[in-house]
């Protein structure tokens, strides 16, 4: 047994050390969640469906526009699971049945018809479907029992298995190119049938068999007002096809006016009708809504031919169906008070009401109030249940308009609400939180000015009275739960209680989302502090979210300015909000008449410390914001060396413009990239807050590389037009964005995108495809001045004539990468990350130093003193280099870095479906005593030795006595 | 249409402004380009220009010609004429508002065919005009090219660069340009560095020494294993006997 002992002890040794390198690297398990957080989000809801099959189930489906088919518990709104298909109309989600254990998808347009396991969220089965795009789909029962499911196409019908999914039959429907077939339907029957439409001409319906697929009837009904099935038709009761003709406002043959029921002018009237189980025909009660709050609750009679009006609602925002049992009842929302002009109390009330009676079931109320700064409600869903007592008891989920889920229990109580426009946030900033009170009242008495001696004495006392008092409480507090278990001392984050820590780790978190909502998150614990939901936002909007005034001008209040731009008009709007509370400001944002063709934040602040916006129109005509007196004075005297620029992809043109005193602006430069060549992807300034602590770096032989630190420096990525392998390239550009001097033109040649860079200090790093060598590689660029600087003190772009050098290094990187970002500290002496993004969902740290160009190929006696890593083509990636362990964040976006109060560390958000938080020190905590520091072993040996001295010093005195007495 | 009847007038002008000429700034990068061989190397002139206006509004007015060369090797050399008297004093009192001097020349490209050469619209850059006077008109011009050989950009600099607001004093230092003229195509950016690697990953491996050959596992231990499987036959084989003892001694 010796050898193979002998054998492992230095492998053993090699795992130990490794191991150790390990640990330190990456995240304790007891840090787990001590920084950092994530939430896991879904998108926009689609299709939902309550778990029926139990009656005690807490399950809720979901699948939603971003492509994920989710379950939820409905007692807590937490995710069970979630399934993430491909972005894209890929994985589009075009129908969800829910039966029994099953759920049944169709996805990609008609591509895959999947069966998901609701219990445990697996796959049951995939079927691949014939091409054709989808129509509609149902399930298909015999004897009451659901065995089948019918997927319409375009141009077939194929009937499929429910428990394998394999075709039980397919057939082309006839004469698909002039008939759009839209609809299928069974009522529990032998036959299945398929409902086509030739707009305004007739109607076609179809009956095959269920066992062999065989067209049993063929109809055709003349329906000169109907041009759509799906629309405008719902099937109720016994197979009656009962269709809204909303050109003539006439129901099936009957018209609506012999109803008594009036349309309101320039809505198109909507049925809902309700079919509980696929093993028998729906319900002969449906809804016919006559308006945005008007709705009908209608009966067709038993012989078929007459209509009876049940009730009228109205007002009466959703209708819902909901069936338990043999019971079907409708929810209706109705707004409860009716004092919607004063904005005031907004809350909604919900109503079950018999379905075949019309009648209000007693006690089932449920009153929720509507948040005033969310959206409108859009959809009801509904899930009834049977108490013991035979009563009929329900659960109600509310979509709304900003994509927000709220979950509604009886009597009224509001269980959970999830923010699902989370799941696609655009842009965000973080903003430091002000100061308390306290703090804030010190503060406040340095900003007063002096009124004599005597009150400055009374308010420094009065002051610190408060400060003392303060502390107190505090101490007050730490004694009375000092006895209560750790997990109840939880401190509520509430907007009340928010103030900066003593490190500013804990910020305010401002997401701006596609749908158009704000929120503010606290970075510590992730909860949503305040929301607000911009209404009639574009779906193509551009957000620019600009920061005009941080926490720090007290007694101000922190102000960012949202620019709100249409991507197809250019026209903005300016949205100017507290970061902190959330609230509109009161200062009214110019009128824009004018598309927006560049917003710029320049570092002049008007007397109330605001930084000014400018924004230019499409006439090259600047727009101030603020716009004061003070401001515009101080942008006359300043016009002259205000400078910008304007990028036009789609001509290739980049141009420089100065401004005039008037406000007007001219141009002064121009370059040009020829269009047929290559195109402008992206363009890149440096961060504005960035710090930048070296001027250059110390070489081997102690002399110094002075880096060209331009901060007008513009990284201009342009990608060739000729997509062949062999010629494609990826430009890249480093222009001076005041002077529109070139000052360095690389071209990658057999590349091609997406590329994605950073640019940063005096480099850039920038990531691309290598279509010869089929990879992805990084790329660094870095500029230097060389050994002298040309002038020390200041930086201008009009005077700096020489060009920098500029060295530059590649790597395979052995990932492709959907985001990258770099870390930001406060004073920038750390050393810098880069933080990648990568498809899997982790987010990798790699050190900037494997992506220096002075990697030398061959190691020398310099370049080791210099610490430089020997160049090796292939860049690493170690697993302890992912900062979000296994908290993968889904379809990564974006990521944003934000310094902290403490130099060694970086507040990082990664968002995307997920929100991600947390920190990094990429020089490892320089500054921070570790959690583990001995404070016992130092403060004792620091005694030890004080007495000794005392003891020592003592007995020298006595030796010295004794020795003066001899 | 307009630039291209400029462009005719100019060539009628060449000669005469080459007489003129008192200062001429050429240069010659090595750049090589593949798909230039069949165009004509007699190279072509265009106008650069200059405006300096003390309201900073834009009036072009010729400056000299480049001559440029595209194919194989690109170069570029400049012509132009001395400032004139009104120019000079024009220039200084630009300088003295903090007005710029801009240049412009036009779009062309140095590899297509003559026709095709010229495109709509022009490059423009400035300087301060403070800098070009305190400079002694010592500027350096550079032009740009991207990879089909198009101008793209264009740069100005004076040496030095600064505005102290030195007066100069004599006119003769602003009568003729001192032009340093450039003409940078776009650099290759480097490739992964895998030969090179390897290489020296392989002298490496030779500097250290050639790793001990392979030895199966056998070769390597057999002085452990051999009297190790004897120990067990052995013992095996006693139990074994022992065994077939007792069994003969039970029957």
């Amino acid at each position: 047994m010796k050898p193979p002992a002998k054998m492992s002890k230095p492998t053993s040794l090699f795992v130990i050390f490794f191991s150790l390198f390990v640990m330190s690297e990456a995240v304790f398990e007891d840090q787990v969640g001590k920084f950092d957080w994530r939430q896991q989000y879904v998108g926009k809801t689609l299709f939902a469906h309550f778990d029926s099959h139990s009656q005690s189930s807490k399950k809720l489906f979901l699948a939603t526009d971003k492509n994920i088919f989710a379950s939820f518990n409905s007692r807590t709104g937490e995710l069970f699971w979630r399934h993430v298909d491909k972005a894209g109309p890929e994985g589009t989600i075009d129908i969800l049945l829910l039966h029994g254990q099953d759920a049944l998808m169709v996805v990609g347009g008609g591509r895959l018809l999947r069966s998901w396991d609701t219990n445990m969220g697996g796959l049951n089965w995939e079927a691949v479907l014939d091409t054709g795009s989808f129509q509609a789909a149902c399930f298909v029962a015999m004897q009451d029992t659901v065995k089948h499911v019918a997927v319409l196409k375009k141009a077939a019908i194929s009937l499929h298995y429910l428990t394998n999914g394999h075709q039980k039959w397919v057939e082309n429907l006839p004469d698909s190119d002039t008939v759009q077939y839209q609809a299928v339907y069974s009522g529990g029957e032998e036959e299945v049938y398929v409902l086509g439409v030739v707009p305004n001409s007739h109607l076609t319906i179809i009956a095959y068999s269920l066992e062999d697929g065989e067209i049993i009837k063929q109809r055709s009904v003349e329906a000169p007002w109907l041009s759509s099935v799906e629309s405008s038709c719902v099937v109720v009761g016994h197979g009656v096809l009962m269709c809204v003709d909303t050109a003539t406002l006439a129901l099936y043959a009957l018209p609506i006016q012999s109803l008594d029921l009036e349309v309101s002018p320039g809505f198109q009237p909507v049925l809902v009708s309700s079919q509980p189980h696929p093993a028998r025909s729906p319900i002969s009660e449906f809804f016919l809504q006559l308006g945005p709050d008007h709705h009908v609750l209608l009966q067709l009679n038993a012989d078929g031919y007459t209509i009876a009006p049940l009730r009228d609602f109205q007002p009466a925002f959703l209708v819902s169906f909901s069936t338990t049992g043999e019971k079907t009842v409708a929810a209706v929302m109705t707004p409860k008070n009716e004092t919607v002009k004063k904005k005031k109390n907004v809350a909604c009330a919900i109503n079950l009401f018999s379905a075949d009676s019309g009648r209000r079931l007693l006690d089932t109320t449920v009153i929720f109030p509507l948040d005033l700064n969310g959206g409108k409600p859009f959809k009801l869903y509904v899930h009834a249940f049977l108490k013991k007592d035979d009563s009929v008891g329900y659960r109600v989920l509310v979509q709304t308009q900003d994509h927000a889920l709220t979950f509604i229990q009886q009597p009224g109580r509001v269980v959970w609400t999830r923010e699902e426009a989370l799941a696609d946030v655009v842009t965000m900033e973080m903003v430091d939180l002000p100061l308390t009170g306290t703090q804030a009242e010190l503060e406040g008495e340095f900003g007063k000015k002096a009124d004599g001696l005597f009150p400055m004495v009374l308010k420094r006392l009065s002051s610190q009275v408060i400060l003392l008092q303060a502390w107190l409480a505090h101490l007050w507090k730490l004694f009375y739960e000092a006895r209560k278990p750790h997990g109840q001392v939880k401190n509520e984050v509430t907007i009340e209680t928010l103030s900066r820590d003593e490190f500013n780790l804990q910020k305010m978190m401002v997401m701006v989302t596609a749908s158009g909502k704000l929120f503010g998150i606290d970075s510590k614990s992730g909860s949503i502090l305040w929301k607000h939901y911009l209404e009639n936002v574009q779906p193509n909007a551009v957000f620019k979210l600009i920061v005009q005034r941080t926490t720090a001008h007290f007694p101000h209040p922190p102000q960012c300015t949202l620019l709100i731009k249409d991507k197809d008009t250019g026209l903005a709007s300016l949205h100017v909000f507290n970061p902190i509370f959330g609230r509109k400001s009161h200062i009214a944002p110019p009128a824009l008449p004018r598309p927006i063709l560049q917003s710029l934040l320049l570092p002049v602040i008007d007397q109330d410390y605001a930084k000014v916006l400018l924004l230019v129109d499409d006439q090259y005509k600047v727009t101030a914001f603020p716009s004061t007196k003070n401001v515009l004075q101080q942008l006359q005297e300043m016009a002259s060396s205000i400078f910008f620029y304007l990028i036009r992809s789609d001509q290739g043109n980049l141009s420089g413009f100065r401004l005039r005193k008037d406000l007007s602006t001219e141009r002064i430069w121009e370059v040009v990239l020829p269009t047929e060549v290559q195109k402008i992807v992206a363009v890149n300034g440096k961060r504005p807050n960035e710090h930048v602590h070296s001027q250059g770096r110390v070489m081997g032989d102690r002399s110094v590389l002075y880096k060209y630190l331009n901060p007008n420096l513009l990284a201009v990525v342009t990608e060739s037009t000729d997509a062949h392998p062999e010629r494609a390239f990826v430009g890249v550009f480093l222009v001076d964005g005041v002077t529109g001097r070139i000052i360095h033109e690389a071209v990658q040649r057999k590349a091609r995108g997406p590329v994605h860079f950073v640019h940063s200090e005096n480099w850039v790093v920038y990531e691309y495809w290598n279509t010869k060598s089929r990879r992805n590689e990084f790329s660094v660029l870095e500029l230097f001045e060389g050994t002298e600087l040309y002038n020390s003190t200041v930086f201008s772009s009009l005077d700096r004539p020489h060009l920098p050098q500029v060295l530059q290094q590649t790597y395979i990187f052995p990932s492709p990468i959907t985001t990258m970002e770099a870390t930001l500290t406060e004073k920038g002496i750390t050393s810098r990350h880069l933080l990648v993004g990568l498809p899997s969902g982790a987010i990798l740290s790699l050190p900037k130093m494997f992506l220096d160009p002075r990697r030398p190929e061959v190691v020398t006696e310099h370049s080791r003193e210099e610490n430089l890593i020997p160049y090796a083509p292939e860049m690493p990636i170690r697993t302890e280099w992912f900062i979000n362990y296994n908290q993968t964040v889904a379809r990564v976006k974006g990521i944003y870095t934000a310094p902290s109060g403490l130099e060694s560390t970086c507040l990082v958000v990664a968002y995307g479906l997920d929100i991600y938080q947390t920190r990094v020190y990429p020089s490892k905590q320089f500054d921070v005593l570790k959690d583990d520091y001995d404070y016992v072993l130092i403060s004792s040996v620091l005694f030890a030795l004080f007495f000794a001295t005392m003891i020592s010093k003592r007995l020298a005195q006595v030796k010295l006595l004794n020795r003066a007495w001899r | 249409m307009a630039s291209v009847s400029r462009s005719f007038l100019l060539l009628s002008i060449i000669p005469t402004i080459l007489i003129l000429c008192a200062d001429f700034a050429c240069c010659n990068t090595g750049r090589k380009t593949g798909d230039g061989l069949d165009t004509d190397f007699s190279g072509f002139s265009v106008p650069l220009e200059h405006s300096f206006e003390v309201d900073d509004v834009s009036r072009f007015r010729m400056r000299g010609a480049l001559q440029l060369r595209g194919g194989r090797e690109t170069s570029v050399s400049l012509s132009q004429s001395q400032l004139s008297e009104e120019d000079r004093n024009n220039l200084k009192e630009v300088a003295a508002v903090d007005g710029l001097y801009k240049i412009r020349v036009p779009r062309v490209s140095l590899t297509d065919r003559q026709t095709e050469r010229q495109m709509d619209g022009y490059l423009t850059a400035f300087v301060r005009a403070c800098s070009l006077v305190e400079s002694h008109l010592s500027d350096v011009i550079t032009l740009h090219t991207d990879v089909s050989g198009y101008l793209i950009g264009v740069s100005i600099v004076t040496i030095p660069g600064a505005c102290r607001g030195t007066e100069v004093e004599d006119e003769v230092d602003l009568e003729a340009f001192n032009t340093t003229l450039t003409i940078i195509p776009p650099t290759n950016a480097p490739q992964p560095e895998t030969a090179l690697f390897i290489e020296r990953m392989d002298i490496e491996h030779e500097k250290r020494g050639k790793p001990q050959e392979q030895k199966s596992f056998f070769a390597k231990y057999w002085m452990y294993i051999v009297p190790l499987v004897l120990f067990l036959m052995m013992s095996g084989a006693q139990d074994q006997s022992g065994v077939g003892a007792a069994n003969g001694g039970g029957r």
